[in-house]
């Protein structure tokens, strides 16, 4: 049978695991033993617990701020590397390159250069632009901050690619037509290219927003498995793992704020696929 | 300027059909000037960080790694002998070895049965089959992790490499990527072949299979990668720092070494230049697999 080997994964590995996580959500499981149905008590708790909400915030912010970014950002990019001319596909290739490099390392990377004696503050302090350093990685917001900024450093690449495929199929005669009318290459941007890859756009935005709502090695590496000060930027995954398979190991309530996580991406893309789909006459 | 200069560009996505692209046969000096202005401040800072990581790993204890020279005056492999002594990072590197040739090769096997039985054959409880993987696709990983490691536990594979692999060993986005891949074959050889009866084990292994070996590499490609790259999971399951994958192993180095900044920039040069090498000798697969994944999947 063909379908076996995958269905047997799908089960084991995906659909089980995602009905368990629900059985669970409404018991008292910890990860040695227990489990004894609690209700709606995990659920209650969840609206209590100020490290969840922080939580929320913050992940929800990390979506604000990056998605934006890597929907205007990449396209942009693009548009440099679109038109066939010399080293642009070396371009294109190093462009790309931070997309296939782990997170882990990306995120050690930046730590280094945005550590108090790291290299970005030295060039701040000796360009006059700040006295002191500044606390990067020891600052919650500013932590989380710089995280956003990792995350979109190491997108840029790919959804670059993502774009590239779609400007292929906007049609070079709006943009010869454009010219001859006499409109220049920031006319023809907001006048051809982004009408053309709108779709496009939409599809970054979803792709973008749901891999925010996922964040996790970015604050894990850049601040030592400790998510700032006091945990101070702590995002959903991270607090899921914490709580669920860290020494407590409380599964059950673990359990509950992994569904609110799931409820709050099939909510935002359901959402968001509605939203495109008014705008699309 | 004309187009004529454009004959060395690399050719990074052999899929997409030159005309489509606007062929804006005027560029003027200026522009062209800017463009590349811009291309290369983008260079800078995109390839900048690995550039000035690497160079740190290069420097021996005697120099400053503060300075704002970043050229190593001494270059020397001390770094990476340390990264050695302190984590068995050739254990590492071969565990990550496993865990992602083993999750290429059986994205690859499963992936392209699946993608093909949804694309070429009729059985019962197809509906079925497609809203199960659909489901695999739309429920996060994230979300059923802490469930999985139970499951995990209740077999026994935690802290072992099964452990990690399993999970990932038939995404929904490769048995896609079959699937499209095997509605683009003309049915009508493999009629034939039915018609000659071969039986579907036949027609799927000497006929389909042998046709879709672009899309069988950038399965593999993105499946390498991706376990290659991954952290989270590892980091779950793998309890024992001897079984650690390498980009586990690095954040552990990391964290007991935080201290020498040098030797942690060899611990990621060695995580991160193997992948270098294999996109930029394999680049137009993983541009492919972006085209096809980032617009379907």
């Amino acid at each position: 049978m063909f379908l076996a080997p995958a269905l047997i994964i799908a089960v084991l590995f995906h659909l089980w695991p995602f009905i368990n996580t629900l059985v669970l959500s409404f018991t008292d499981a910890r990860a040695l033993g227990g489990g004894s149905f609690v209700g709606l008590e995990n659920y209650g708790r969840l609206l209590e617990d100020p490290n969840f909400w922080l939580a929320t915030r913050n992940t929800v912010l990390y979506m604000v701020v990056v998605v934006p970014l890597l929907v205007v950002l990449p396209l942009l990019l693009a548009v440099l590397v679109q038109p066939k001319l010399p080293a642009i596909g070396f371009f294109r290739s190093v462009y790309y390159s931070p997309v296939v490099a782990s997170m882990v390392v990306v995120g050690l990377i930046w730590t280094w250069l945005l550590a108090s004696d790291g290299m970005v503050n030295q060039l701040l302090q000796a360009l006059r632009i700040v006295q002191e350093p500044l606390p990067f990685l020891t600052d919650a917001s500013l932590l989380l901050f710089c995280c956003m900024l990792v995350t979109v450093w190491k997108g840029l690449g790919y959804y670059m690619v993502v774009y590239l495929a779609a400007l292929g199929n906007v049609s070079k005669d709006c943009h010869e037509a454009a010219q001859v009318d006499g409109a220049g290459p920031v006319r023809r941007f907001w006048s051809v290219t982004v009408p053309g890859v709108r779709p496009t756009m939409f599809l970054v935005g979803l792709l973008g927003a749901i891999a925010a709502m996922k964040v996790f090695a970015e604050v894990f590496v850049m601040s030592y498995g400790t998510a700032g000060p006091g945990g101070q930027a702590r995002t959903l995954v991270y607090t899921i793992r914490e709580v669920g398979l860290g020494l407590g190991g409380e599964v059950g309530y673990a359990s509950a704020m992994s569904l609110a996580l799931f409820v709050l991406t099939i909510g935002f893309s359901v959402g968001y696929l509605r939203a495109q789909k008014a705008e699309t006459p | 300027m004309t187009t004529s200069l454009s004959a060395p560009a690399a050719h990074v996505a052999p899929q997409e059909p030159q005309q489509l692209r606007p062929d804006r046969a005027r560029h003027t000096r200026g522009g062209l000037v800017l463009r590349y202005t811009l291309l290369a401040l983008v260079f800078a800072l995109l390839v900048g960080p690995f550039l000035w990581q690497f160079l740190t790993s290069l420097k021996d204890s005697s120099e400053s790694i503060y300075t704002p020279n970043p050229i190593p005056q001494n270059p020397t492999m001390e770094n990476y002998r340390t990264v050695a002594e302190t984590i068995p990072v050739f254990r590492y590197i071969g565990n990550s070895l496993i865990v992602a040739t083993s999750s290429a090769l059986l994205n690859v096997i499963f992936g392209s049965m699946a993608g093909y039985a949804l694309a070429r054959l009729r059985f019962r409880g197809r509906t079925v089959a497609d809203v199960m993987f659909l489901a695999t696709i739309i429920i996060p990983f994230e979300v059923i992790m802490v469930s999985v490691f139970l499951t995990m536990r209740s077999i026994g594979l935690v802290d072992s490499l099964a452990g990690v692999i399993l999970p990932t060993a038939a995404t929904g986005l490769s048995i896609i990527l079959m699937r499209t891949a095997f509605l683009g074959l003309p049915r009508e050889i493999e009629e034939a072949a039915m018609l000659d009866g071969a039986n579907s084990w036949q027609r799927f292994r000497t006929i389909a299979l042998p046709s879709v070996k672009g899309s069988i590499s950038v399965v593999a490609i993105f499946a390498f990668v991706f376990a290659w790259d991954d952290f989270l999971w590892p980091l779950v399951i793998l309890k024992n720092p001897d079984n650690y994958t390498l980009t586990v192993g690095i954040q552990y180095l990391s964290g007991t070494f935080s201290a020498n900044q040098r030797v942690i920039a060899a611990g990621t040069m060695i995580a991160v230049i193997p992948l270098l090498a294999l996109f930029f000798s394999l680049q137009r697969w993983f541009f492919m697999g972006v085209g096809e994944g980032g617009v379907k999947g």
